[in-house]
């Protein structure tokens, strides 16, 4: 026998009438506020309460350095022939696919030409939403034509890196764009070009341990995290926990690293008034 | 060949570090140690002098044989004359990678190359074969004196990676890397490298960087440990040997993408069954490679190497 009776159905929650905010605002990792992305997107994706540096997908950092926005871009159609015939729980075909459809780009990084405070300049920009900016063979193509292209036309290269290293999935050939890309860039030396290297959040394994370290100028956005070993590993193998700031650019700074580190606003101003000084009369 | 100490049985002493390991509780690099021993366990209980099946895992525990010789055990018998020098000038001298001046059939070399250390002592001395900052600058220090003196270099690699320490990332593990990735290929005299062991990615590239790049039959060369391939991409420990096929490491995939330009073959079962006799092969490889070198102009030497280098693309144009 019951006690209590139900004689009305019990309470339902009303139909959805929430606002539809997703995709409208994002929380800042730094200061944890939240902040409107039209804020972000007019403020250089900087976080307008604490300044914390969100990632720039590669045609917003080409649109940031160049002139009005504008540059010509090259080799753009260069993609993945998947030389491995990769596959671990996914193909690594499918993988690149849906990079693709999701960056519209065919991979990694995209190589710009074009004007930064009217001086002639060729950028290339890594893209961290493909496989995580990760180094195969088309990256490694890209930046070697950039280097051409630097030497051909006696331009200035900068490059502004967004790579956990070298991709997995092209295997040794990955590894051996470091060298193809390290060799171009000794024989930009000898043509007298400047490099600047831009490291930003986060830059690691084989690109800081080939071309990101290897600027006539390295430098880097502020709280950027760049190493060789990505902390996990490095914490797992020394079985510490690795102190606050360790491999942030502030830490690579104090240790000699870079030359500066350059907040975004400033970025453009900076590589216009180094490249200036660099320029051989 | 000259070797250390006779090993009493190397999987009595496996089989008590995993034991040790697993008795307390394991953490994440415990586990990875623990996969790395059953492996060498795995390969030591073969049968020996049983062919190998040419399976890329079955490589991986090949090339990283605890008897397989290692770079002093080559030094000792391809070289003679051979005179350890030591230090970068900058801050240390690294054992994990050793180097210094010999005789090749008579003639004057340098020769640098990874240190795997042999028993426990050995290991911890040589850090497991991974060098530091230090490692690098010094090699590529060795390799500047050989081009003053016209001295061919040959480069013994053989390290599981570059160490992913906490003083190796403040002294610049990766600028150590990049530099010599940057400057060896200016070096004005013939490089011959060899990849004998194990070739852990960026920690072994910044000293295989040559003229002519020789590979041992069950010798690997690999982006990543196929251990941590698994991890990354399966998210466990368990796929180690899928992870191996796909990453395409053997000498002979390397020479099918053109990465090594000779596979030099090992006695019947590996180069651990039969030390001289892998050191014999390794020995007329060389010879041949700095015979074919030696004529050339160093400025045509030097444009072949980038020549080389500028050719390592797969790509296709969309």
């Amino acid at each position: 026998m019951a006690w209590f009776r139900k004689d009305k159905p019990p309470l339902k929650a009303p139909p959805e009438k929430r606002v539809q905010t997703e995709g409208l605002w994002v929380k800042c990792e730094s200061c944890k506020q939240i902040v409107w992305k039209g804020d972000l997107e007019g403020n250089l994706q900087c976080c307008p309460k604490c300044g914390y540096h969100f990632k720039m997908t590669a045609p917003e950092r080409l649109a940031m350095l160049f002139d009005g926005g504008h540059y010509t871009e090259h080799d753009a159609g260069l993609a993945s022939s998947d030389p491995l015939g990769f596959h671990d729980t996914k193909a690594y075909r499918d993988r690149l696919k849906q990079a693709q459809n999701q960056t519209g780009m065919k991979d990694a990084l995209a190589t710009g030409e074009g004007r930064i405070e009217d001086r002639p300049a060729i950028v290339c920009a890594m893209e961290f939403r493909f496989i995580g900016g990760s180094m195969g063979a088309v990256v490694g193509e890209k930046i070697t034509r950039a280097i051409d292209r630097a030497i051909a036309g006696k331009l200035p290269l900068i490059v502004v890196s967004c790579s956990g290293g070298a991709r997995m999935m092209e295997g040794a050939i990955s590894l051996m764009q470091m060298a193809k890309i390290s060799a171009g860039l000794a024989r930009l030396d000898e043509a007298g070009q400047p490099f600047i290297s831009v490291l930003t959040d986060p830059t690691t394994g084989g690109v800081t341990a080939s071309y990101a370290m290897l600027g006539d100028l390295n430098i880097a956005e502020p709280g950027a995290l760049i190493g060789f070993a990505g902390p996990r590993v490095i914490e797992q193998t020394i079985r510490q926990k690795l102190p606050e700031g360790f491999q942030r650019a502030e830490f690579l700074l104090e240790h000699g690293m870079l030359d500066a580190i350059v907040p975004r606003k400033e970025l453009k101003g900076y590589l216009a008034r180094t490249l200036g000084l660099l320029s051989r009369s | 060949m000259a070797r250390p100490a006779p090993q009493p049985d190397p999987a009595v002493d496996i089989e008590k570090q995993i034991a040790t390991l697993e008795a307390g509780s394991p953490s994440e690099a415990d586990r990875e140690e623990i996969e790395r021993l059953r492996g060498q366990l795995e390969i030591l209980r073969r049968t020996p002098g049983a062919k190998p099946s040419g399976d890329a895992w079955e490589q991986v525990l090949i090339a990283r044989h605890p008897n397989r010789p290692y770079t002093l055990d080559f030094i000792h018998a391809l070289f003679t004359d051979f005179t350890e020098l030591h230090g970068d000038r900058r801050f240390a001298d690294d054992p994990a990678l050793i180097g210094g001046l010999a005789r090749f059939e008579g003639r004057p070399v340098a020769v640098v190359g990874h240190q795997k250390g042999r028993d426990t002592e050995q290991r911890v001395k040589r850090n497991f074969g991974m060098p530091n900052p230090e490692g690098y600058r010094k090699a590529l220090r060795l390799m500047k004196l050989a081009e003053k003196f016209r001295l061919p270099v040959v480069c013994l690699v053989d390290t599981p990676g570059a160490y992913p320490g906490k003083g190796a990332e403040e002294r610049g593990q990766a600028e150590a890397i990049a530099y010599n990735l940057k400057e060896i290929p200016k070096i004005r005299t013939p490089i011959v490298v060899v990849v004998h062991g194990e070739g852990g990615s960026g920690g072994a590239l910044a000293i295989a960087i040559g003229d002519r790049v020789l590979m041992l039959e069950n010798a690997i060369y690999s982006v990543i440990a196929p251990e941590s391939c698994s991890s990354i991409l399966w998210r466990d420990w368990n796929h180690k040997q899928e992870a191996a096929r796909a990453l395409k490491l053997t000498a002979r995939d390397l020479h099918g993408f053109g990465l090594v330009d000779t596979i030099v073959p090992e006695p019947a079962g590996g180069a651990h069954t039969d030390p001289p006799g892998a050191a014999a092969n390794l020995k007329a490889a060389i010879s041949a490679a700095l015979g074919a070198l030696t004529p050339l102009s160093m400025d045509n030497l030097i444009s072949l190497r980038h020549e080389r280098l500028r050719k390592l693309a797969t790509f296709v144009i969309e």
